[in-house]
């Protein structure tokens, strides 16, 4: 992407504009995590595409400021004067230098513009990728996440984690994105535009994020009751924290005796139709694996943090977070509620 | 022309004139009635009664997004609203107030009795009127008005497989599929009939190249429905297949192409932008020159540039699709072939613009209407080029920005040269003015309210809001602009009041309009208003373009030019 040294200095000014806006209401609101503006890219496709719209932009602004100033002058300038002697001003039908002029000169911008286009849908798009190209399938559920690791052989949730990626060592992030029952959409603004995840399709994306940082985004593809909240988060990691997370979620859950009356209940209620927890009898694929849900900052695929309360309270009664989840009540009581979570805690 | 010069005697006819009669009577005259200006009026107030309906929709899904964690309405409810709202404004509002329009006007423009088959047309408007009855029938099917029935809850593009069996349990997808399949058969109709009127039924001397450039963009527009109408309804009688005869076109868990539904969607779905918004420029190139008091300029390039958005509407659809994941080569394509068709859209805004230039412009309600619509419209192509380019529609696509782009042209183009349209006929309606006070509060409240709500509209998705949430996250930098979005309601709302006020007041109370209070140049300011049932006493002939401009300056004639 050579677009930004091409252009002039009156496109910063125009880019400064929703940069400003951005930066406000990140401000006005304070905690963490930042707005997921698509005006502060931190990986290569959403870099380019950055790019590529200051430029439209750029454009767009300049086309706008021509045809803004014209109506108003005519609006100002050609409008009925009080005095007015009330004879009808000069009919003028037309002129044919003026039809070529407005019809050759827009033509000539489209043709800049789709040149200019052409080139970022090619570099996104045709990319080549590395060897040390991690690879992650995402599928689309109603309505969480699931993130398959191929290579190392283990399935996540809600929170995919990649490593950081610098330009002397590339370590881009290839993902194939699938559905398991309507459409959804991958989108995380601030790494690359969203890609759709459709059934009985593969489409793929890539992200090579260059900050260590959480970065969120959400499912964008209507995709039933509960779209409002299929939250996404991509966890952007240093390689050695990333070799250390692969290697904790490669292990079977641990097995601890202080839970076991609430793995007892887990696995013996109907906890185990939808979820996995490695090494032990519950292989249910309808929902999140639950090897080491405690290595998620959020449950509800984002709708909720992921504390004590919060889970027994998600156990209970989904409806509370997320009304419309096709996680049922599980009908517990209050002590075996308690077992269950307390069970739950321990898969870290 | 001392034909016409006898239509332009005044001929005192006013809606009080008439003696009173019984209600039943009335009622029944309007039910059975073939004329096209009553069948016309019957689309208008159908597509106002709609709209009214849709804006409360629009304004339940306001408050409910105002605050971020709101509980106005349930998720349920939410996605049921967005659908209801979107599908009725596009078929039920849009539709219905633009075939109103040429219903009404495009008989009287061309010098013609009534429409070439006026059983057609009172047929097609009473399938309309079905669809949307049966489309409504949802809120209170099914589990009834709790919660809020059955109305369906796949949104107005309806995408598989949300819509198979197995994800749409119950009927309400079903009466989103009958309800449009029934409209659909009105809209084909109409648009049969305005296509064979405008070709056939013009008045003797008014050949292609004479007709208003209101008939024009109307026939255009009707060929378009005429074309795009059709896939839809494949698509939904392949949908019920699949639904009730254990089809498996879009059923994706038995091998069925979810791809396939979006393609036929769009192929209908992107036309019917333009079939929505050509009716607006056909408007606007009516008002502008009435109130600058010049000939539109560059009147068959303007014809030219309406026929090529015509063509190229059909070649862009899969820029609904940019996400899917086409190859870049097919991105590259409808790309360009997006970009292309801001060509001649521009040609029209800068031909509009050379009319206003060295004219005399008298800002009356329909020309501030007009102007506030080339502002907006130039807005909205903008951000329709940057949407064009497919990388930047990666980010934008399905998020609020496009709903403020598709807003400012459906609103800011679309709505605001109905209500010039409003405003400019309605003495020729009713016989009556309406209060220029009123007008401009409605002018500038409703101004106010568009800005605030479709402005800011475009900032949320810029920080990656992404539409059809019926709640989002605190913190994400979104609040202040939901909140704004949702305070702009309330000065459209005011604005609307302002404008129902005026029209129902004036009704009864109005001044007496006359034929032709605008110094207007088309045919149907040359008869009585309300025109009469025959429409013309004699049929008019014509020698040019403005043939009321012929008449009143025998010494310097459109004809002499044209």
């Amino acid at each position: 992407m050579k677009l930004h040294r091409r252009t002039g200095s009156a496109r910063w000014a125009l880019a400064t504009i929703p940069m400003g806006l951005a930066k406000a209401a990140v401000a006005g609101t304070g905690s963490a995590p930042a707005t997921p503006s698509i005006f502060s890219p931190a990986s290569t496709p959403a870099d380019s595409i950055y790019h590529l719209s200051l430029f439209v932009l750029a454009i767009c602004g300049a086309i706008f400021l021509t045809v803004f100033i014209l109506l108003v002058y005519s609006t100002v300038k050609f409008r009925r004067r009080a005095e007015d002697d009330g004879r009808e001003p000069a009919q003028i039908y037309g002129s044919n230098q003026m039809e070529l002029a407005w019809t050759v000169i827009p033509v000539l911008i489209v043709v800049v513009l789709f040149l200019a286009t052409a080139r970022v849908i090619h570099a996104v798009e045709d990319a080549r990728f590395p060897p040390g190209t991690i690879e992650v399938s995402a599928v689309g559920h109603q309505f969480w996440w699931e993130f398959q690791y191929p290579e190392q052989g283990f399935i996540t949730a809600n929170e995919l984690h990649v490593p950081v990626s610098d330009a002397s060592h590339p370590t881009p992030t290839h993902i194939t994105l699938l559905s398991a029952d309507t459409d959804h959409s991958f989108w995380v603004p601030k790494l690359a535009g969203k890609t759709d995840l459709i059934p009985n399709r593969s489409n793929s994306m890539w992200i090579d994020p260059h900050e260590v940082g959480v970065y969120v985004g959400q499912c964008a593809q209507y995709c039933g009751t509960q779209h409002a909240k299929m939250l996404l988060r991509v966890v952007v990691e240093s390689r050695e924290d990333f070799e250390r997370w692969i290697a904790n979620e490669r292990q079977p859950a641990q097995q601890t005796a202080s839970a076991l009356r609430g793995r007892q209940i887990f696995e013996t209620t109907a906890c185990v139709n939808c979820h996995t927890v490695s090494g032990t009898n519950a292989n249910g694929k309808f929902g999140p694996d639950l090897t080491h849900l405690m290595s998620r900052e959020t449950i509800a695929a984002g709708a909720a943090q992921n504390t004590p309360e919060n889970l027994r309270l998600w156990i209970k009664d989904p409806d509370t977070f997320k009304p419309g989840s096709l996680m049922p009540a599980m009908q517990l009581q209050d002590q075996e509620l308690d077992a269950v979570t307390a069970y739950l805690l321990t898969l870290r | 022309m001392a034909n016409a010069e006898s239509i332009l005697k005044p001929m005192v006819v006013s809606p009080a004139a008439e003696g009173a009669r019984p209600l039943l009577d009335l009622l029944h005259d309007w039910i059975v009635t073939v004329d096209h200006k009553r069948l016309g009026l019957m689309y208008i107030i159908y597509g106002i009664l709609f709209l009214v309906i849709a804006g409360l929709e629009a304004t339940v899904m306001r408050i409910q997004l105002a605050i971020p964690h709101n509980h106005f309405v349930s998720p349920q409810v939410f996605n049921q609203l967005f659908t209801m709202h979107g599908t009725t404004m596009v078929f039920l509002v849009g539709m219905p107030l633009l075939f109103g329009l040429a219903n009404y006007l495009a008989p009287l423009m061309i010098g013609a009795r009534d429409m070439a088959f006026p059983r057609l047309n009172a047929f097609s408007f009473w399938m309309s009127a079905l669809g949307g009855l049966i489309l409504y029938f949802s809120f209170i099917g099914g589990s009834g008005l709790y919660g809020a029935g059955s109305a369906p809850d796949v949104g107005w593009f309806a995408y598989a497989p949300l819509t198979s069996p197995a994800f749409s349990v119950g009927h309400s997808t079903d009466y989103w599929i009958v309800g449009l399949l029934v409209s659909g058969i009105g809209s084909i109709g109409t648009a049969a009939n305005i296509v064979t009127t405008i070709l056939c039924m013009r008045c003797p001397g008014m050949t292609l190249g004479r007709m208003p450039l209101f008939a024009w963009l109307n026939l255009v527009t009707s060929a378009l429905v005429l074309i795009v109408i059709s896939p839809l309804t494949a698509a939904q009688i392949m949908l019920l297949i699949d639904r009730y005869l254990g089809g498996h076109f879009f059923d994706t868990q038995a091998g069925g192409s979810a791809v396939i539904w979006m393609h036929f969607f769009w192929i209908f779905g992107h036309p019917e932008v333009y079939v929505l918004i050509i009716p607006g420029f056909a408007i606007a190139s009516e008002v502008i020159p009435v109130f600058s008091r010049k000939p539109i300029f560059g009147y068959s390039i303007m014809v030219a540039a309406t026929l090529a958005i015509g063509f190229l509407s059909l070649s862009v659809w899969a820029h609904h699709m940019f996400t899917v994941g086409m190859t870049s080569y097919a991105n590259a394509f409808f790309t360009a072939s997006t970009m292309a068709i801001g060509v001649p859209t521009g040609i029209k805004i800068f031909n509009w613009l050379g009319t206003m230039w060295g004219g005399k412009i008298r800002f009356s309600v329909p020309m501030m209407f007009c102007v506030a619509f080339l502002f907006q419209f130039l807005i909205a192509g903008l951000t329709g080029i940057m949407l064009s380019a497919s990388p930047f529609d990666w980010q934008l696509g399905n998020s609020y920005f496009v709903v403020a782009h598709f807003h400012y042209v459906l609103m800011g183009g679309l709505v605001f040269t109905i209500f010039a349209a409003f405003y400019y006929w309605y003495p020729k309606v009713t016989g009556r003015m309406w209060n220029e006070t009123l007008g401009k509060w409605h002018f500038w409240l409703f101004l106010v309210g568009f800005h605030l709500t479709f402005d800011f509209m475009h900032i949320p998705g810029v920080l990656g809001m992404p539409r059809r949430i019926y709640t989002y996250e605190a913190g994400r930098g979104w609040e202040i602009w939901n909140l704004i979005i949702s305070i702009g309601v309330i000065f459209q709302i005011a604005g609307i009041l302002f404008w129902v006020v005026n029209f129902i007041w004036s009704y009864f109370r109005g001044e007496p309009a006359g034929n032709d209070p605008w110094d207007a140049w088309t045919l149907e300011w040359s008869t009585t208003s309300p025109p009469p049932d025959y429409n013309f006493a004699k049929i008019p002939v014509v020698d040019s373009r403005r043939p009321l401009w012929d008449l009143k300056h025998p010494e310097d004639p459109d004809w002499k030019y044209e």
